[in-house]
């Protein structure tokens, strides 16, 4: 009996142990040694301590990366709070039935790669695409529009991609309002503006919180998303730690990128725990 | 309370509009009779005969199919157990392991798609299919445990002591009566590990190797050259699969729903 309950605890506990330590801890303390170290001209990584590659975040070029990168997330995540609130208020307030429908329709796009979907976008928004094509025979305009290969586009990619992540969320801190407080504020006359400040936004902003964490912190590192629809020319951080990876070959300095991104993430999630957030919240569904 | 109804309707129809208008427009070009996906000019259903001879495409959706099964299988098994095993036994640093698995699902996937390229290219592991779905597998865990645990939270612990008591081992115990009760957070764990799965570009994007393209990392390097319309038709069918399984779930998740309601 003893015996059995000996293997019965390491079948339980060894495949977490060794798959949190292998695939979780060792590659990311192996991204931090080596963002101390110096690369060769050939790709290579010399056992070389220096803090160069630290020092070289902070050039000009890099610094207009990282600025780009905030105001994308930033824009990103405001937008996905604009079109979120309304649409899961609008939500529930339908009948229990029809809101599942309504939020099993809202995950459906995501069962299709997020990258195909993007290159749906391109079909769309290219300068004869769709919405182009549309617009000229209907002579609403004379020239096409420029609506991809620029920052409008990326922003569009970003917000279509990341929207669910706000959603889902939000649409579970919304259910937890109850009814009667919103009929007893209507009932002694609030206004909308006034409901909304004054149960809505209290009651849901753990689901907030968690939404644009979920937004802000990916749209950092979409490296596709910009390739595709801002056209090459414009780049975030995540197209410049794929390039030190892959192109420029400089694993080094992609990696302090990285432990930047990391900090940057540690930051946020310090944040989200300090105002109450639950870490499992973040993972659920 | 009353509500506008109208405001809310177009603001439903917006948003799923904005949400639907990609795959719409894939779905509609995929029986244009054009080469280019610019203008439709007429119906056909040539791409989808042309399909079949695409052998490069029917590799990468294969390849696709398989990391998301495998990956989903793999993890769905791995959160189980150690949803369990973290709620039951106390060891050394488990309040660290505990931390360790937050990380796949905050941190931007960049990261852990180079951290695990940097851990493979260091232990000469030669990049494919393996790497690949160890690396899906590896994102997918940490989504299966928590909602695997959120199930476990609210379960009575007398039931487990009652089998005890009853005489079953530890083993009967979890396979006839912790297992069935947890099935709910099973099925949305490894839901959601599928729908990762199939959603995944940029920890592919690193993890992959030149035998074990996906749908997804092939539509990418097309993209450059132009697509081919046999791909909207691959994308389509794809998308036809995947709505009847969802529509089967719906229907399970209604009935049970009314079950609910009327009892």
């Amino acid at each position: 009996m003893k015996f059995d309950n000996k293997i019965f605890k390491f079948i339980f506990i060894v495949p977490v142990i060794i798959y949190s330590v292998f695939l979780i801890a060792l590659p990311l303390l192996y991204i931090f040694w080596i963002s101390f170290l110096k690369n060769d001209s050939y790709g290579g990584i010399i056992n070389v301590f220096t803090l160069q590659n630290y020092i070289d975040i902070f050039a000009d070029v890099y610094i207009k990366i990282f600025l780009r990168s905030f105001l994308i997330a930033l824009g990103t995540t405001f937008i996905c709070i604009l079109i979120s609130y309304p649409f899961v208020l609008a939500v529930s307030h339908k009948n229990k039935k029809i809101q599942q429908i309504l939020m099993t329709l809202v995950m459906v796009p995501f069962l299709t790669n997020s990258l195909i979907r993007m290159y749906g976008f391109t079909v769309l928004l290219r300068k004869y695409g769709v919405i182009n094509q549309i617009l000229l025979n209907t002579s609403l305009i004379n020239e096409p529009l420029e609506l991809m290969y620029n920052t409008f586009g990326i922003m569009i990619g970003m917000v279509y991609t990341l929207l669910p992540f706000m959603i889902l969320p939000l649409y579970s801190s919304v259910l937890t309002i109850e009814k009667p407080i919103l009929e007893a504020a209507n009932d002694l006359g609030a206004s909308k503006w006034q409901t909304f400040k004054k149960i809505i936004l209290p009651q849901t902003l753990p689901g907030l919180f968690n939404g644009s964490l979920m937004v802000f912190t990916p749209a950092l590192g979409y490296f596709f998303i910009v390739d595709i629809l801002g056209g090459g020319k414009i780049m975030i951080l995540g197209n410049l730690i794929k390039n030190q990876f892959l192109t420029a070959r400089n694993w080094p300095f992609g990696a302090a990128i990285s432990v930047f991104l990391i900090l940057i993430t540690s930051i946020l999630i310090w944040g989200y725990k300090k105002i109450g957030g639950k870490m499992d919240d973040l993972g659920g569904m | 309370m009353k509500h506008n109804k109208f405001l809310d309707n177009i603001c439903l129809f917006l948003v799923f509009t904005f949400l639907f208008l990609p795959i719409l427009v894939i779905i509609l070009f995929s029986f244009n009779t054009s080469r280019l996906n610019i203008v439709f000019e007429g119906f056909t259903l040539d791409w989808y005969r042309e399909l079949f001879n695409n052998t490069s495409l029917l590799i990468a959706l294969k390849n696709t199919l398989i990391v998301a099964f495998v990956s989903t299988i793999v993890s769905t098994i791995i959160g189980t157990i150690s949803a369990y095993g973290l709620k039951k036994y106390n060891f050394p640093f488990k309040r660290v392991v505990n931390e360790l698995l937050y990380i796949p699902v905050v941190i931007p996937e960049i990261v852990l798609g180079i951290s695990l390229l940097c851990i493979y290219t260091l232990l000469k592991l030669e990049l494919g299919m393996f790497t690949l779905i160890l690396a899906h597998i590896s994102f997918s865990i940490p989504f299966v445990i928590i909602n695997v645990r959120s199930v476990l939270e609210n379960m009575d612990p007398n039931i487990e002591q009652a089998a005890n008591d009853l005489g079953a081992n530890k083993f009967k115990t979890f396979f006839y009566v912790v297992l069935p009760s947890l099935v709910p957070g099973i099925m949305s764990g490894a839901q959601l590990a599928f729908t990762l799965s199939l959603d995944d570009v940029v920890i592919s994007y690193f993890t992959a190797g030149p035998g074990s393209n996906t749908l997804p990392l092939q539509v990418y390097s097309m993209i450059k050259t132009g697509v081919t319309p046999d791909v909207n038709a691959l994308i389509s069918i794809m998308l036809l699969i995947i709505f009847a399984l969802l529509m089967i779930s719906a229907i399970v998740n209604l009935r049970k729903l009314k079950y609910e309601v009327t009892r």
